[in-house]
């Protein structure tokens, strides 16, 4: 196998798994790899436990290492969603699954994982849900698969990964108001395209991420995928650490690693397949048009987009801090009459939270609904489906044809505040303007 | 192994919510998930489709979501090959890991909807014998000719275990 020199220039990605495993890997080598976590959901593990059986296996390989989360059709939408969820509590009942997350426990699996420590910086983590890739917010290698790499890593932990390329995204300039972490990833898509780092790892960086809140972190990462990238990843730091320190502190009895990793860095030169540096000080909220997340315009250019429904919730934006903007703007305001204002809050203790702080008694007042955790209307499930003609702005991250619905309906993405103010308009708003 | 069939052609980025729209994920089963493929963006698709025919499609196939269910539903419909000039890289392994043959080929703009090709699958070479022209495109790296000749991967775990 070829080694890198003694001055690596290792790319961060490259570096966790030297550091693991004592092997230096190259972009576009075939490895197979021990993960930390794998995950699956209601709709993509019970294909996995399908073929899990098919293969003869009677045991996982580890019962604390899969996390199973019925989030997507959950509270079970229908029979045959209620089927899917009971495959999952039977298959965590029988494997004696110990992060098995029933309505109740249940959240958005990107958002409730991070929340509950079940991921820790230099973890290698794949689920089959294309947006794993959250962790990467966390200093993880976090990948999504399929059904089937997950049925093999129920059998023995491993994976194949065919190691990418890093593309590294420096964001100089102090953030406006109103701008966050999913106004910095939808404009990056903008730039790059829905293809622009297929099968790379991207890397996070600059003064703008290192002064950026954990939870808007994560919705950077978590749209790595919207771009074609394997990873999104941003080096753990001070922020990091406080937030890695305050879930384990919680939750002693499930976190089984410790962030092990915590002064991992990309090294000064690290040899990266492209550096794109953008001055980010002017930047105003960034609004994804239909049909595709990289079709981006700034929010001032979508002032006539007159909208029905507002979805403010998912694994990109379902956080505290999603919805504590979102309510500072709605607060003692109405949603237009006529609109449909969807709340989601994207777990339990997010949901508790909203109630405790008085979110949701704003968003309740503001004539919206406060929903249960689940991924619902984001990928079309339930819960705020769009028929023929109409028009939804959300907090989600993609806006393919018929992805809420009907393939004559039209979804934009934005951020929250965006989201908020655009409800009580009923157009695409600044929220400056309100 | 040769295959053989008749061209559908799609553009660029064609997304799993495309393939198979999240509504009929209640299911798991190829050929009733294969009855609704790519039914958002091409209503008739599935009624045109022959047992054998072959998708010709752009760059970034197979885009946005892990839902494996999307390589099930083109199975399940009757195509028997992919040809795109690039994958998303989870379709991409989702379609090495249940043996659902395809090619990337940069030559795929070329190829016309309703063309006849005839595949050579190990050998990675596409006849377009409507066109009377054979392309040629590269190898699939040795690992991943591995997993497909031993029919994915939880039949290759089997076999390296």
């Amino acid at each position: 196998m070829p080694t890198y020199s003694a001055s690596a220039s290792r790319s961060y990605s490259s570096k966790r798994n030297y550091i693991r495993d004592k092997k230096d890997i190259k972009p576009g080598e075939f490895i197979e790899a021990r993960v930390d976590l794998a995950l699956g959901n209601d709709i993509t593990a019970p294909l996995a436990i399908e073929e899990f059986r098919k293969s003869g296996a009677v045991k996982v390989f580890d019962n604390k290492k899969i996390v199973l989360v019925p989030d997507h059709f959950a509270p079970a939408k229908d029979l045959r969603s209620a089927n899917l969820c009971k495959i999952l509590a039977d298959f965590a009942k029988e494997q004696k699954i110990v992060n098995y997350f029933e309505v109740g426990c249940m959240g958005i699996e990107h958002a409730l994982i991070p929340e509950k420590g079940l991921v820790s910086p230099g973890d290698l983590v794949i689920g089959a849900d294309s947006h794993t890739c959250t962790y990467g917010a966390l200093g993880c290698y976090s990948t999504g698969v399929g059904s089937t790499d997950l049925a093999r890593a129920f059998v023995d932990g491993k994976c194949w990964f065919k190691v990418p390329a890093t593309i590294k995204f420096v964001y100089k300039g102090k953030l406006n108001k109103w701008v966050g972490g999913k106004d910095l990833i939808l404009f990056t898509i903008g730039k790059i395209g829905v293809d622009g780092a297929l099968y790379k790892a991207m890397e996070f960086t600059g003064p703008a991420i290192r002064t950026l809140p954990m939870d808007d972190r994560f919705a950077v990462s978590n749209m790595a995928i919207e771009a074609g990238a394997r990873a999104g990843i941003i080096e753990p730091d001070d922020i990091t650490l406080k937030y890695v320190k305050e879930v384990h502190n919680v939750h002693q009895s499930t976190v089984h690693r410790r962030g092990l990793w915590t002064n991992l860095r990309s090294d000064n030169d690290a040899q990266y397949e492209k550096i794109h540096e953008y001055d980010v000080s002017k930047l105003e909220p960034q609004v994804a048009c239909p049909h595709l997340p990289s079709n981006v315009k700034p929010v001032s250019e979508l002032k006539d987009i007159v909208i029905d429904q507002v979805v403010i919730g998912s694994c990109t934006n379902g956080r505290i801090s999603d919805l504590r903007i979102a309510a500072k703007i709605l607060k003692g305001k109405k949603a237009k009459s006529g609109l449909r204002l969807i709340v989601i809050p994207a777990t339990q203790k997010i949901y508790l939270e909203a109630v405790r702080e008085g979110l949701a008694e704003i968003f309740v007042k503001a004539g919206g609904v406060f929903s249960t955790p689940t991924c619902g209307p984001c990928l079309g499930g339930h819960m705020g489906i769009l028929t023929e003609g109409e028009v939804c702005l959300a907090t989600t991250n993609r806006n393919f044809i018929g992805r809420m619905g009907s393939p004559k309906s039209f979804v934009y993405l934005s951020n929250p505040a965006v989201a908020a103010a655009s409800a009580i308009t009923g157009r695409i708003t600044h929220p400056e303007a309100i | 192994m040769i295959l053989k069939g008749k061209v559908h052609k799609l553009g660029d980025d064609i997304n799993t919510d495309d393939i198979i729209s999240a509504k009929y994920l209640v299911s798991t089963d190829a050929s009733e998930l294969g009855k609704h493929c790519l039914e958002s963006i091409k209503p008739d698709f599935v009624t045109q489709v022959r047992a054998g025919d072959i998708i010709v499609a752009g760059k970034n196939f197979g885009c946005g979501s892990s839902r494996e269910h999307a390589p099930l539903a083109i199975k399940g419909c009757g195509i028997s090959a992919v040809i795109a000039k690039s994958f998303a890289a989870i379709f991409f392994r989702n379609a090495i890991n249940i043996g659902l043959p395809f090619l990337e080929s940069q030559d795929a703009d070329k190829i016309q909807d309703g063309d006849s090709l005839e595949i050579d699958l190990s050998g990675g070479i596409i006849k377009n014998l409507s066109q009377n022209v054979t392309y040629q495109t590269p190898p699939f790296p040795v690992f991943l000719q591995e997993i497909v000749r031993q029919g994915g991967l939880m039949n290759w775990l089997k076999k390296n275990v």
